[in-house]
């Protein structure tokens, strides 16, 4: 279509990403209950229809998929068990909504990886982006490189261990569950987490709004012995624990229209 | 919400061009409404200026061509009378252009009596900066002004999703840092302090010709360095003087930096070898120019890194 005077090409399919029509590759080597399908120049509707065939309608349980190439929202939305592999990396969105996969990732994923995990064990062998975990209900995700900031914002279960470091704002919001970070941490931990634990082997920059120093106790050398010897992660290094202080106004018990009358 | 890329090849120079259109083409769901790429081709003796004296989306009324003629004899005559020696004079659209002018004097006189030409916005001026920006995504704008093959050592563009100011090339990043040659800046984010700036380094004498709170970051940056501050202590002094959520880019002639708020609520991911770096807002844009397996990461937040040649 020309052009009008004065009228400029903003395409809309520039917003891109939307595939309504995509359609089932069905291009994967299946042998048993085992298959493998290369990923590189599949658009990531086109993966995501490929494991559901596979896990939901060829009983396949174990998939391995090749070069994913950091494409955004693969692997979400799988909610059986089932063993996934992805050899390379995912972007953004990763892995998101799942409950019951294992899955490990030999590179890296981005932002918001398994972001409302309910339950399953996600190994990322590389780093991991901002938002890592968000609001997770349950699981295990490990991250054996570094992680971005707001790790486990919102979390409500689960376990999330970091063998490197992870940036500002970790754990903020924390609900519930626990968090393994093994390196340093930036600044604000644990910024008006409600509850869970927070365990920090390296240096902490700063402590969020009502994140305090926990009392440590067997129950905690205990959780952090067994999911270094599950993950084979070596010798765990000495962790501080950090939990909530609950001094935040949700804890008081004062009615909305009260708590003005104390803050003003 | 935007997205930015930064690429730099420290061992020689590369179709930046054609890197820069592909990664911004994989980022393009990020920002529909307009692309601009900042280049650093072979340093040259000449001043390459780069400006429009219309924008893309002006209404073509019947007197629009023999305007933009008037226009542009008239910006002839002024580069004549301040005594700038024209070399090279092209145009890829009927809006925009490029000079090459032989030209020692002062950049601020210059660029004024030049922007005095009604219309007239002049998007760079350097020995090897071109900032080139459009509105659409770009594959559109690197066919048009014929990017592909545009050797260079280094580059940062942007996809814009406009939010708060308009949809036209001067919205449109990268800004370059009037009045200063060969600095041009990318931003993705909100800058909360924005007027409190403008109206400091207005001021100093600087000039605005966008309502988007990027064009100060290239001007503060570039405000620093002439008062004697390096690259990375305006960069990271400017962690301290803008407030708000950012991540931005900066190149100079030699030099390639990126910043990140303090709170890391912009997006980067980055790719760091001997000889190469590459950054951008998603790593598939990283991959669009990368086709093996790579390390990434996410730098912290407060982090302010710097490249040089």
């Amino acid at each position: 279509m020309s052009l009008g005077a004065g009228e400029r090409r903003i395409t809309y399919d520039a917003r891109g990403l939307a595939e309504p029509f995509a359609t089932v590759p069905k291009i994967s080597e299946i042998a048993g209950e085992k298959a493998t399908f290369d990923a590189a120049a599949l658009t990531t509707r086109q993966i995501n229809l490929e494991l559901k065939w596979l896990l939901y309608e060829q009983g396949v349980k174990n998939v391995t998929v090749l070069n994913p190439g950091a494409k955004h929202s693969i692997g979400v939305g799988i909610l059986t068990r089932c063993k996934l592999r992805f050899e390379g990396s995912l972007g953004y969105f990763g892995l998101g909504v799942i409950d019951g996969p294992e899955i490990v990732v030999t590179g890296r994923v981005g932002w918001s990886v398994c972001e409302n995990m309910m339950s399953g064990v996600v190994v990322i062998e590389k780093n991991a982006g901002s938002l890592t975990g968000a609001a997770i209900r349950g699981g295990d995700l490990v991250i054996k490189g570094r992680v971005g900031a707001r790790t486990g914002i919102d979390q409500k279960g689960g376990t999330i261990i970091v063998c490197g470091d992870a940036g500002s704002n970790t754990g903020f919001m924390l609900q519930r569950g626990r968090q393994i970070i093994c390196g340093n941490v930036g600044p604000h931990l644990g910024d008006s987490m409600y509850d869970g634990t927070i365990y920090v082997g390296g240096t902490v920059k700063s402590l969020g709004l009502d994140c305090v120093p926990g009392e440590w106790t067997p129950a905690d050398t205990e959780l952090i012995e067994r999911k270094f010897r599950i993950y084979g992660l070596g010798s765990p290094p000495k962790f501080q624990k950090f939990v909530c202080g609950k001094k935040l106004y949700n804890y008081d018990a004062l009615e909305p229209s009260e708590r003005k009358l104390v803050i003003h | 919400m935007c997205g930015i890329a930064g690429v730099i090849h420290r061992d020689g120079p590369s179709d930046i061009g054609t890197e820069m259109t592909r990664m911004l083409n994989s980022m393009k769901h990020r920002g529909p409404d307009s692309t601009g790429f900042a280049l650093f081709g072979a340093p040259s003796d000449l001043l390459v200026i780069r400006f429009k004296l219309a924008d893309a989306n002006d209404k073509r009324d019947t007197d629009f061509k023999d305007r933009l003629d008037r226009r542009r004899r008239e910006v002839g005559n002024r580069l004549k009378r301040i005594g700038a020696t024209v070399e090279l004079a092209d145009s890829d659209t009927e809006y925009a252009y490029r000079v090459s002018v032989n030209y020692d004097g002062d950049l601020k006189a210059l660029t004024d009596m030049l922007e005095e030409v009604p219309g007239c916005e002049v998007l760079s001026i350097g020995h090897s900066l071109e900032i080139i920006k459009d509105l659409g995504d770009s594959n559109t704008v690197a066919q048009q002004y014929h990017l592909k093959g545009f050797s260079g050592t280094h580059a940062i563009g942007h996809v814009r999703m406009a939010t708060e100011s308009d949809v036209d090339i001067s919205g449109a990043h990268p800004y370059w840092a009037y009045p200063y040659s060969d600095i041009a800046v990318v931003h993705n984010g909100q800058l909360t302090n924005y007027f409190h700036w403008k109206r400091r380094l207005e001021r100093m004498g600087a000039r605005f010709q966008s309502e988007c709170d990027s064009e100060i970051i290239a001007v503060y940056l570039a405000q620093k360095m002439s008062e004697g501050l390096d690259l990375k202590t305006a960069m990271k002094q400017s962690l301290e003087d803008l407030d708000g959520v950012f991540t931005y880019m900066v190149v100079t002639k030699d030099s390639l930096g990126v910043a990140k708020d303090e709170m890391a609520a912009k997006p980067l991911v980055l790719y760091e070898s001997d000889n190469l770096i590459v950054m951008t807002s998603e790593e598939v844009a990283i991959r669009a120019i990368i086709d093996h397996e790579i390390d990434t990461y996410d730098p912290f937040e407060s982090e302010v890194l710097v490249w040089s040649l």
